[in-house]
């Protein structure tokens, strides 16, 4: 029995590469990470570190191309038991082509390591319920949502084998890139500052700005911000915007409304700021303050302020 | 252009979330059906709009029972042209994926839209399953969708920034905010849509590869703790001491 990883190392490794490969080590049995990118061997190694046993890196594939990587991973996965993918933009597109393919059930979206009826626990119902999933095949695949389980080290740095294997060409075209300006990518965010119509208009904003800041926190806010166009429409999280599952989600001025939960009731920790003490969002919050916004933000800011410049 | 839009039905957003059978099925007990927001707003309005600037026959296709029509006599008044139902249950992605694509192969469309995801199961898998049995290319999530000819513009977010594509038809995309706005059908288009063709055929195989084995509702979350609104040192120290998420 033996788990392949897919990791996508044209960036940086993030957590969510430590997660999966950590939750591949504890599912048991070894542990092979299949990569396409650019990245570096040496920073490759490091996922030796979280429970790797061999790491297999093709040069000859970069970017997104999921039916590429696909097709690639498929020439490699005879005999595994578990195929397991974070369930970001690339396993969303890769893990279904994969299950296809190999005719190998998937799992979408598993939140935990299986039970020990065989069944993995995923999000439904837009985290209002869980399911239990089983898979009726042999080979199994699984991604795992981002922030589900703690990345562990067990080991040291393992070997990194370098492979030129083309793929088939695909028909898609990278045109160009387009960086944000030096804001943190919501779904990726661990910390997550969110304002809504409470803020009164755009001009607002700056307040929300400075706390994400002092924090080192992405900015989000609700749907009728982005609509009206107060807001980027990439930084509506909801139930038709993004979904997020960040380890501490402020919301501020937002009255919590139930599409709104939908898209952020996975966070860890909900922190409220609102005028109304009968704010729906107060129901489903960790941590809340009755208050007006314009006095709060700045006071909570200055505290966080305190606290960095003392820890 | 031929294009088919793949849509599901999913619980209105204030239904209540339980489930029945020992908890081994989602309990439809005065539950309202609504178009999944994401196959709706995005999907099939895009589509839409496809039609009205260069002209497109829209399917819509769901895998469902009898009752779904309801739901595809929406779709229909909002804009689309005829409709397919195959008739069984959706529980298995891999199942609704391979029926549509089996369908899809046969008619030969140009362009396949999904939503990014339902709101009920969450998988997005349909989209990439379909791309796979179609052998097509698959952008998945795209934000924003343009054509000229026989190529498509995309956007969609991707680690660290929002990358450009271009792919030739025929392809499947699955669509996220930002590609188009909810419309509401008026009632010419309601009355309309009762005489579309809505056309019922069986699925090709019925080959699953998963099943839920049971439903869980989350633990009750504790009532939320209050902190005075001129002690932002507190809720710091709780955010740091108690929640350790700071």
């Amino acid at each position: 029995m033996g788990n392949i990883v897919y990791i996508n190392a044209n960036n940086q490794l993030g957590k969510a590469a430590f997660e999966v490969v950590t939750y591949a080590h504890k599912l048991g049995g070894s542990v092979t990470v299949l990569a396409t990118g650019t990245l570096s061997t040496s920073d490759l190694a490091l996922l030796g570190s979280y429970g790797a046993n061999e790491i297999i890196i093709n040069r000859s594939i970069s970017g997104n191309d999921d039916k590429q990587i696909a097709a690639w991973i498929a020439t490699r996965v005879q005999g595994a038991e578990n195929i397991i993918f974070s369930n970001d933009f690339n396993g969303k597109a890769i893990a279904p082509r994969l299950s296809v393919r190999l005719k190998a059930g998937l799992v979408a979206g598993a939140v935990s390591l299986p039970e020990p009826d065989g069944s993995i626990k995923v999000n439904v119902f837009s985290g209002k319920a869980f399911g239990y999933v089983k898979v009726n095949t042999a080979q199994r695949i699984i991604s795992l949502l981002p922030n589900s389980i703690a990345p562990e080290t067990t080991g040291a740095p393992c070997s990194v084998q370098e492979v030129q294997e083309p793929g088939a060409d695909s028909g898609i075209k990278v045109i160009t890139v387009k960086k944000p300006e030096g804001t943190i990518p919501l779904p990726e965010a661990e910390l997550v500052v969110s304002a809504g119509r409470g803020l009164k208009g755009p001009e607002n904003w700056g307040m929300i700005e400075t706390l994400a800041n002092s924090l080192g926190a992405a900015t989000a806010c609700s749907r009728p911000v982005a609509d009206i166009g107060w807001r980027p429409h990439h930084e509506h999280v909801g139930q038709t915007g993004v979904a997020i599952r960040p380890n501490l989600y402020i919301a501020v001025g937002i009255s919590g409304a139930i599409q709104h939960l939908a898209g952020v009731n996975g966070s860890k920790v909900i922190v409220v700021v609102n005028t109304d003490p009968e704010a729906p969002f107060f129901k489903a919050a960790d941590y809340g303050v009755v208050g007006d916004a314009f006095e709060v933000i700045p006071r909570l800011t200055e505290a966080i302020n305190k606290f960095k410049t003392s820890h | 252009m031929k294009i088919l839009v793949c849509i599901s039905k999913a619980p209105d957003t204030t239904s209540k979330i339980a489930f029945t059978n020992n908890n081994s099925a989602f309990d439809e007990n005065g539950v309202q059906y609504i178009v999944n927001p994401y196959d709706e707003w995005y999907a099939l309005v895009r589509a839409l709009e496809i039609k009205e600037y260069i002209g497109a026959d829209i399917t819509i296709i769901t895998v469902g029972p009898a009752a779904d029509e309801a739901i595809m006599r929406k779709a229909l008044a909002i804009g689309a042209d005829e409709a397919v139902r195959i008739d069984a249950e959706p529980s298995d992605a891999y199942f609704v994926a391979s029926a549509i694509a089996t369908y899809a192969k046969e008619k030969g469309f140009d362009l396949v839209l999904t939503g990014k995801e339902t709101i009920n199961y969450n998988g997005s898998q349909i989209g990439g399953m379909i791309a796979e049995g179609i052998d097509a290319p698959f952008v998945s999530i795209a934000s924003k969708l343009d054509v000229s000819g026989n190529t498509l513009t995309l956007e969609r977010e991707i680690a660290g920034g929002v990358e450009v594509v271009e792919v030739s038809l025929p392809a499947v995309i699955s669509c996220a905010k930002g590609m188009a706005e909810q419309r509401i059908p008026n009632m010419r288009g309601i009355m309309a849509a009762r005489t579309k063709p809505l056309e019922v055929i069986s699925p090709a195989s019925n080959e699953q590869l998963t099943s839920y084995v049971s439903f869980a509702s989350p633990q009750a979350k504790s009532s939320v703790k209050l902190i005075n609104a001129n002690d932002m040192d507190e809720l710091v120290s709780l955010l740091h001491n108690e929640a350790k998420v700071i």
